[in-house]
C-alpha cells in the first residue's frame, strides 16, 4: 500500500483488491451488535473538513471509531479556519497531537498532497475540489464487484455534471483500472474538453444508454443552471433524467449522493430494486475501515515504520 | 523631450581584459575566441585570444573555454515596487537580473499603487538611480488602475520617461479604450504592450484548458482566450497603424494569428518565456503551485510552435514574465496560488539546457532572442564591438547546477524550474560598463602572464 491515498492513481489493480478484500472483512463486523476491533487502539484520527458533507464525514467517523480510533473531527465553520489560519498552519498545529492519520476533505484540488507534505501522518483525500475523491471511487467498486462479482468488460455509463465532478474523475479512473469500459454521457458543456485521455468515451446522448449495464448518475447542482452550463432544469430533465422508463431492464442504478430529486433522477428510479444507492451508502463504512487499516496497519512496510 | 528612459546606480566603468572566450554576437557574424578588453566601461579592442596586453589598473580574467555574449535584455519584469516589496524590491530584481546575464529588464506596472501617474514614475526613476544594478525602463498603464475604464495621461508619463504602456496582468478588454489608447500614441510615443486574454474564454480558468485539466480538475483557459484577443487587436494596431507589443503568446493559435498580422503588415512585435518554450501543462499533473501562471503552461504542440515562431522570428524574443511571490502566497492550493514563477536567474540556463542541447535551437538564436527585447522598445542593441558601452555576459555552459541549491539572488523562490538540473551559469555580467554580477571564478594573477 502507499502511505497515502490521495488519489485512486496511488492504487494498482492489485491495490484497489486488497482494500475490497479487506472491506469485506469489515463489513462483518459492521453486522455484528458490537460493531467494534481494536485494530487501531490507542491511535488518533483527524478529521479536517473544510466542505459540507454528511456521509463522507459520518462514514470516516464511524469507520474510524469502530476500529477504536481516537477521532477528532474539525469543520471549517467554528474553527481557526474560519479565523483565517492557513491550511499548513492548521496542519502543523494538529500533526503537534501526532495523529496517526489526517482524512481531508477540501474545496481545492491538491490540497490533500499538500498536506501530506507537512505532516507525517498517514494523509486520505476525502475530497479535494474537483480532483478526486478516491473512497468513493472504491466504496463504489466495491458495491458493484459484490453484485456482479467482477467488472472486466462490464459497461458503465456515468450521466451528468462530468465537469465539475471529483467523483466522476475517480470512477473512471477506478473502474478502467478494474477492467470496465467507461463512456461518460452529459451535456456537452458539463462534460471537460479531454476527457477521454482518462481512458473513457464521451458521448452528448443518452441514446446508447441501454448498451450499459451500470448507469452511474451524477449530481447536478443547481447554480450550473445561472452560470448557463444548462439552459434550465427541465431541459436538463428532459434529456438526462433517468427514470425507471429509461432504464433497461437488468441495469443497475448508482448515484453518490445526494440526490436532486426531480433533476438528475426521477422518484420512481431512486425508489426502484435496480438502485443500489442505499448499498453504496452502507459500503462507505466498510471501505473507509479498510482504507485506514490499509494504511495504518496493512501495509508490512507500514508496520515496521510504526 | 527625449530624456533617458533607463535608470540605475552610478557605477564606475569596468577595467577588464577578458582573455579568450568564445565570443557569439550573432548580429555581427562574430563567432570565435577573441580577447576583449574594457576600458571605463567601454569595448575598447578585440584581438586574437592571448595578443592584448592586459590593463595596468585593470584586472584579467581567463575566459577560455567560456562564452561571451552581448548581455540579454528583459523586456517584462515585475519588480513589485512599489507597495509589494516584500516579494521583490529594484535592489533584488535588478540583483536577479545580472545573475542570469542581464544587462536591462523593463519592468511592469502592475504594482501597488499602480504606475498609472506621473509622480509615481518620478519617485520610481529616483529610486532607481539609487537601487538599480542593472537599468531599468518602466512601462505605465493604458489605464488607471489597469480597470480598463480611463486612460491614463500617457503623454506626461512619456516626457517623465516611460518606455511605453501596458495594462499587464489584465486585458484591456474594451475595443474602443484600446483603439483611443492606439490613437493617443500618435502623440505620445512609446510601444503599448498587450496581456492578451478573453475574461469571459479565461474565466475562472487556473491552468490550460485540455486533456490535464481534464484529469486533475482545475478549471480551463482555452488557448483561444488568448488568440481571439491578439486577432482583435491586430487588426486594431493595422487600422490605427499603431506600434503594439503581445506578451507572452503562449499557444499555436497566438502564433498563427501573429504570423498574419506580420504579413499583413502590422507594426507588431511578441515575446515568449522560457517556460512556455521548455515546459507543458503535463507538470500541472504535480499540482505543484510553482506551475501555475498566466498564460498558462500549454501542450506540447503549442510548446512547439513557440519554438518554431522564435527560430523564424515571428516571435521577436524571450521575455521572462518574471514574477517574484512570497512563500505563502504559493504554499496554499494551486486554486488559491498566486500566478507567476520566477525566471531572470534561470532563463538562459533552461533555454540551453531544454533548447539548445537537444537540438531544437541553436545557441546563436536563443542568444539573438534573448537580447533583442530593448529594442523592441527603442533601447540600443547591445553589440559586442569596439567603442561599444561594455553589455556583455560570460558564461561556462559546461556548468551544471541545480536550480535554488545555492538559493536565490530573487526575494522570492517561486521558480518553476527549482530543483531541475541544468547547465550554463553566468560568470560575469556587465551592465552599462560596470560590472553587476561577478560569480567566484579563478582569476589570472599578472605578474604570471
Amino acid at each position: 500500500m502507499p502511505r497515502h491515498l490521495i488519489s485512486i492513481d496511488d492504487l494498482d489493480r492489485a491495490g484497489i483488491e486488497r482494500v475490497l478484500d479487506r472491506a469485506e472483512s469489515f463489513a462483518e463486523v459492521s453486522g455484528r451488535e458490537i460493531k467494534k476491533v481494536p485494530a487501531l487502539r490507542g491511535r488518533t484520527i483527524v478529521n479536517l473538513f473544510y466542505e459540507a458533507s454528511t456521509r463522507t464525514s459520518s462514514s470516516f467517523e464511524l469507520a474510524a471509531k469502530r476500529l477504536s480510533a481516537d477521532v477528532v473531527s474539525i469543520r471549517s465553520a467554528g474553527s481557526s479556519v474560519d479565523k483565517g489560519e492557513s491550511l499548513k498552519d492548521t496542519v502543523h498545529t494538529l500533526s503537534a497531537y501526532d495523529p496517526a492519520a489526517i482524512v481531508i476533505r477540501s474545496p481545492h484540488a491538491g490540497a490533500a498532497q499538500l498536506v501530506a507534505g507537512w505532516t507525517g501522518a498517514a494523509v486520505i483525500n476525502a475530497g479535494d475540489g474537483k480532483h478526486e475523491h478516491p473512497t468513493q471511487a472504491l466504496l463504489d467498486v466495491f458495491t458493484l464487484r459484490r453484485r456482479l462479482g467482477r467488472l472486466d468488460g462490464t459497461r458503465i455509463w456515468i450521466v451528468g455534471d462530468v465537469l465539475h465532478s471529483r467523483v466522476a474523475r475517480s470512477n473512471i479512473l477506478a473502474f478502467t483500472r478494474m477492467g470496465a469500459r467507461v463512456t461518460v454521457c452529459g451535456p456537452p458543456t458539463l462534460i471537460p474538453r479531454g476527457i477521454e485521455s482518462l481512458g473513457c468515451d464521451a458521448t452528448p446522448t443518452i441514446e446508447r444508454l441501454h448498451e450499459a449495464e451500470v448507469v452511474y448518475v451524477l449530481r447536478l447542482q443547481h447554480e450550473r443552471m445561472r452560470e448557463s452550463f444548462v439552459p434550465s432544469l427541465r431541459e436538463y430533465a428532459a434529456r438526462y433524467q433517468i427514470s425507471t422508463g429509461r432504464l433497461a431492464p437488468g441495469q443497475l442504478l448508482m448515484h453518490p449522493g445526494p440526490v436532486n430529486r426531480g433533476v438528475e433522477l426521477s422518484a420512481d428510479a431512486i425508489d426502484s430494486p435496480q438502485a443500489l444507492i442505499g448499498e453504496q451508502v452502507k459500503a462507505g463504512v466498510a471501505v473507509r475501515m479498510a482504507v485506514l487499516y490499509e494504511l495504518l496497519v496493512g501495509s508490512p512496510m507500514l508496520a515496521a515504520v510504526a | 523631450m527625449d530624456g533617458p528612459r533607463l535608470f540605475h546606480q552610478d557605477r564606475a566603468g569596468a577595467e577588464l581584459l577578458i582573455r579568450g572566450a568564445h565570443v557569439l554576437d550573432p548580429r555581427r557574424d562574430l563567432d570565435e575566441s577573441h580577447d576583449v578588453l574594457i576600458r571605463a566601461g567601454r569595448i575598447a579592442e578585440l584581438g586574437a585570444p592571448d595578443s592584448l596586453p592586459a590593463p595596468p589598473d585593470g584586472e584579467t580574467l581567463d575566459g577560455t573555454g567560456k562564452h561571451l555574449f552581448p548581455a540579454f535584455v528583459d523586456p517584462h519584469v515585475h519588480l513589485r515596487t512599489p507597495g509589494q516589496e516584500y516579494k521583490e524590491d529594484l535592489d533584488t530584481g535588478t540583483a536577479a537580473a545580472a545573475a542570469g546575464g542581464f544587462c536591462a529588464v523593463i519592468a511592469m506596472p502592475n504594482t501597488a499603487p499602480v504606475l498609472d501617474e506621473a509622480a509615481i514614475l518620478g519617485s520610481l526613476v529616483d529610486r532607481a538611480r539609487r537601487e538599480a544594478r542593472v537599468p531599468v525602463g518602466f512601462l505605465a498603464s493604458i489605464t488607471h488602475g489597469l480597470r480598463g475604464e480611463e486612460l491614463t495621461e500617457m503623454a506626461a508619463m512619456r516626457d517623465a520617461g516611460a518606455l511605453g504602456f501596458t495594462d499587464d496582468g489584465m486585458p484591456v478588454v474594451s475595443a474602443g479604450m484600446l483603439r483611443k489608447a492606439l490613437q493617443y500614441q500618435r502623440l505620445c510615443g512609446g510601444v503599448v504592450a498587450l496581456h492578451e486574454e478573453d475574461p469571459d474564454l479565461s474565466g475562472e480558468g487556473v491552468m490550460h484548458e485540455g486533456a490535464v485539466s481534464a484529469r486533475v480538475g482545475l478549471a480551463g483557459i482555452p488557448s483561444v482566450a488568448e488568440s481571439t484577443m491578439l486577432a482583435r487587436d491586430s487588426a486594431l494596431a493595422i487600422y490605427e497603424n499603431a506600434r503594439v507589443h503581445f506578451q507572452h503568446v503562449s499557444c499555436v493559435e497566438s502564433v498563427q494569428a501573429l504570423a498574419q498580422a506580420k504579413a499583413a503588415g502590422a507594426r507588431v512585435s511578441a515575446e515568449t518565456s522560457p517556460h512556455h518554450l521548455a515546459l507543458t501543462d503535463d507538470v500541472v499533473r504535480t499540482l505543484d503551485s510553482r506551475f501555475k501562471m498566466n498564460p498558462p503552461l500549454r501542450t506540447e504542440i503549442d510548446r512547439r510552435a513557440l519554438v518554431d515562431g522564435l527560430r523564424s522570428g515571428v516571435i521577436d524574443c524571450v521575455a521572462t514574465d518574471h514574477a517574484p511571490h512570497a512563500r505563502h502566497e504559493k504554499e496554499v492550493p494551486f486554486e488559491q496560488a498566486a500566478m507567476g514563477t520566477t525566471g531572470l536567474e534561470t532563463a538562459f540556463a533552461a533555454l540551453l539546457t531544454e533548447l539548445v542541447i537537444p537540438g531544437e535551437l541553436d545557441l546563436a538564436t536563443v542568444v539573438e532572442r534573448l537580447s533583442a527585447g530593448g529594442a523592441l522598445f527603442g533601447l540600443p542593441t547591445p553589440r559586442i564591438a569596439v567603442d561599444e558601452i561594455a553589455n556583455l555576459c560570460l558564461v561556462d555552459l559546461d556548468a551544471r547546477f541545480e536550480v535554488g541549491e545555492d538559493g536565490y539572488a530573487s526575494r522570492s523562490d517561486n521558480c518553476c524550474f527549482h530543483g531541475r538540473t541544468l547547465y550554463g551559469r553566468v560568470l560575469l555580467t556587465l551592465a552599462a560598463g560596470a560590472v553587476a554580477f561577478r560569480r567566484p571564478m579563478p582569476v589570472h594573477d599578472p605578474t604570471e602572464a
